[in-house]
């Protein structure tokens, strides 16, 4: 019989995860190993990876990574493609950096159309922090600096970024899925080969944006974790295809 | 190459380019916007990267990206951007990048306003960032220095894997003198490094964090040993006049110029002055000073500040001489005469000849 989940080539072998029990990184990464080995793309790879829980992924990802300053990838990711547009550029970023401090570099490589994937992992929360509001963090949904629950008056709105760049000429393709069971986890596979394939054909940017459990800053279990992206999260961020230009004509 | 009448800016990014810089990433401000327009006429004539940021944080942070992968890489700007550049600095820094980063100075703090200064010495010499760290910093004092301390600042960049810093100000950016350019690079260093790929060998990473604060403090003495070897092989001075000086003026940059036009009129009163101007200002010449109050008693510190490289003198001098400090803040520039009456009355206080 043909081992068919045989472990990814671009995934480091022997290392013990420091994600915590349920935490949708994990998944996500092994995803991106997969795209990377299947469009044969990991050997001229460069992954920016983000401040915050997956500052370590290069303890886990067996291609070249560079890491970036809270909220700075895309543009370190545009340094990168614009001196070697040979190598297939991708960043891994988080809510809050991506969406906060991170906004200014997200907007503005998205409207230059820069030649690069971003995988945008969003969890709601701040993680590596302890659970703090992110733009994400749905509305009444408590977190330690909103202790009553995400107050507009005070707090704002949830941030949907996605949708904001997927209107910019310059965002090739931007889809919205999540990793809440077998099917989603299908889907994300799917969409981030949509992604890497678009930089592959030299079309532009894209961006795939990915609900994620965080049981340990939610205080859900795992498995709670997962139904609560399926049964909440997704109300607030519908899943699908948010702008496919992949077939426009220049 | 003959000679072509040249400013300041475009001289920074004719350097540049002639080193072999092949990304510049930048964001605008005054007194510095015709470096940038400068990049934008020629780098992507030539098949180079020019992009205008968003920010100065996205350009520095392009910067890093570009450096990664072993390309030279340039940004620009002024006082209140190079603040805003100042955390992607510290990453050059840690991630140990080479970078070149020129800021043509202004009037401050805050906006202040777009005339010349040089109120960000302590910034530049000090780190400026977060951690533990220093930039190389080069203050030229003419278009011709401009052009070869940056075509230079490249070499020492990669050498040494550091961001340096070109130190000017808004007179030195806007001013025109005519310039003889080095040669265009031939060859670059191989950067065995630099990120490209993992192709068939082992995947790499660049990366600052370093949660073990055992292997973070071996991180830290390393860096310190590479700036050991910087201070010894990097420090450069200009000495004018200095052989029978009774009193010397130590000035960089503008301030420099312009003491040396007051050195000149109070020599022809036969006071004998003499000027030492630190061309790094990191590592300062602090040894060629040290020698001097060996046998002079006298020193006065002319800046477009409130006393900044005042302090690195007076750690040099250690107490074994007088400082006399005049600084003009805020965007004034002062004149040879204001310079001339400083050194007349101080070296009158010792009387050895009646003016």
């Amino acid at each position: 019989m043909k081992l068919k989940n045989a472990w990814p080539k671009y995934y480091k072998k022997g290392v013990v995860t420091h994600y915590c029990p349920g935490c949708g990184h994990g998944i996500v990464h092994r995803i991106v190993a997969e795209v990377l080995e299947e469009l044969d793309l990991g050997k001229s790879a460069i992954c920016v990876n983000p401040a915050g829980c997956a500052v370590l992924a290069y303890l886990y990802f067996d291609f070249d990574v560079i890491e970036s300053a809270h909220g700075r990838g895309t543009a370190i990711a545009t340094g990168v493609k614009r001196s070697r547009p040979d190598l297939f550029v991708f960043t891994y970023q988080g809510d809050g950096d991506l969406s906060a401090i991170g906004t200014a570099e997200t907007i503005h490589s998205a409207n230059r159309g820069e030649n690069i994937c971003v995988i945008f992992i969003n969890n709601a929360v701040y993680g590596m922090t302890g659970g703090q509001l992110a733009p994400t963090t749905l509305l009444d949904m408590k977190t330690t600096t909103t202790p009553l629950g995400r107050d507009p008056k005070y707090d704002g709105y949830p941030l949907h970024i996605t949708d904001v760049v997927a209107q910019f000429p310059g965002v090739v393709y931007a889809e919205r899925v999540a990793v809440d069971g077998p099917a989603g986890i299908r889907k994300t596979k799917k969409a981030i080969t949509n992604a890497f394939k678009t930089q592959v054909d030299g079309l532009g940017y894209s961006i795939i944006e990915v609900l994620s459990p965080c049981p340990t800053n939610w205080k859900l279990s795992p498995v709670d974790s997962f139904k609560w992206v399926t049964e909440v999260m997704t109300k607030e961020f519908p899943l699908g295809v948010l702008t496919d230009k992949r077939t426009r004509k220049e | 190459m003959n000679k072509v009448f040249i400013s300041g800016n475009h001289a920074f990014a004719e350097a540049a380019i002639r080193a072999g810089c092949h990304c510049y990433f930048g964001y605008p401000i005054t007194p510095q916007n015709e470096l940038g327009e400068y990049m934008a006429d020629h780098m992507r004539k030539l098949g180079r990267v020019f992009i205008q940021s968003e920010s100065e944080t996205a350009a520095i942070n392009m910067v890093i990206g570009g450096a990664a992968t072993g390309a030279r890489v340039m940004t620009s700007s002024s006082s209140p951007g190079i603040s805003l550049k100042q955390e992607g600095i510290s990453f050059l820094a840690g991630f140990e990048l080479p970078a070149v980063i020129v800021n043509v100075m202004r009037g401050g703090p805050g906006l202040g306003n777009i005339a010349p200064a040089q109120g960000d010495y302590f910034q530049a010499t000090r780190g400026g960032g977060h951690g533990d760290y220093r930039t190389p910093v080069f203050a030229p004092a003419s278009v011709q220095e401009i052009a070869d301390l940056t075509y230079n600042a490249f070499n020492v960049a990669d050498k040494y894997r550091t961001p340096v810093m070109m130190l000017s100000d808004g007179m030195m950016g806007q001013m025109k003198e005519p310039v003889v350019f080095p040669e265009p690079v031939g060859t670059l260093p191989e950067k065995e490094w630099a990120l490209r790929g993992r192709g068939d060998g082992p995947s790499r990473y660049l990366c600052s964090l370093i949660l073990d604060a055992m292997e973070m403090e071996r991180h830290n003495w390393k860096l310190v040993r590479k700036y050991g070897e910087i201070e010894k092989n990097e420090i450069r001075y200009e000495e004018y006049m200095l052989d029978d000086a009774e009193i010397v003026v130590i000035a960089y940059g503008t301030t420099a110029r312009i003491a040396k036009g007051a050195i000149k009129r109070v020599r022809k009163d036969g006071v004998k002055a003499g000027l030492l101007r630190p061309i790094t200002l990191w590592p300062f010449p602090r040894k060629a000073l040290a020698d001097l109050a060996t046998r002079i008693r006298q020193f006065v510190v002319f800046e477009m500040s409130t006393g900044q490289m005042l302090e690195d003198v007076q750690i040099a001098l250690a107490g074994k001489a007088d400082i006399v400090f005049h600084g003009r803040p805020g965007g004034v520039v002062p004149t040879p005469v204001e310079f001339a009456r400083i050194i007349y009355r101080e070296y009158q206080k010792t009387a050895k000849i009646q003016l």
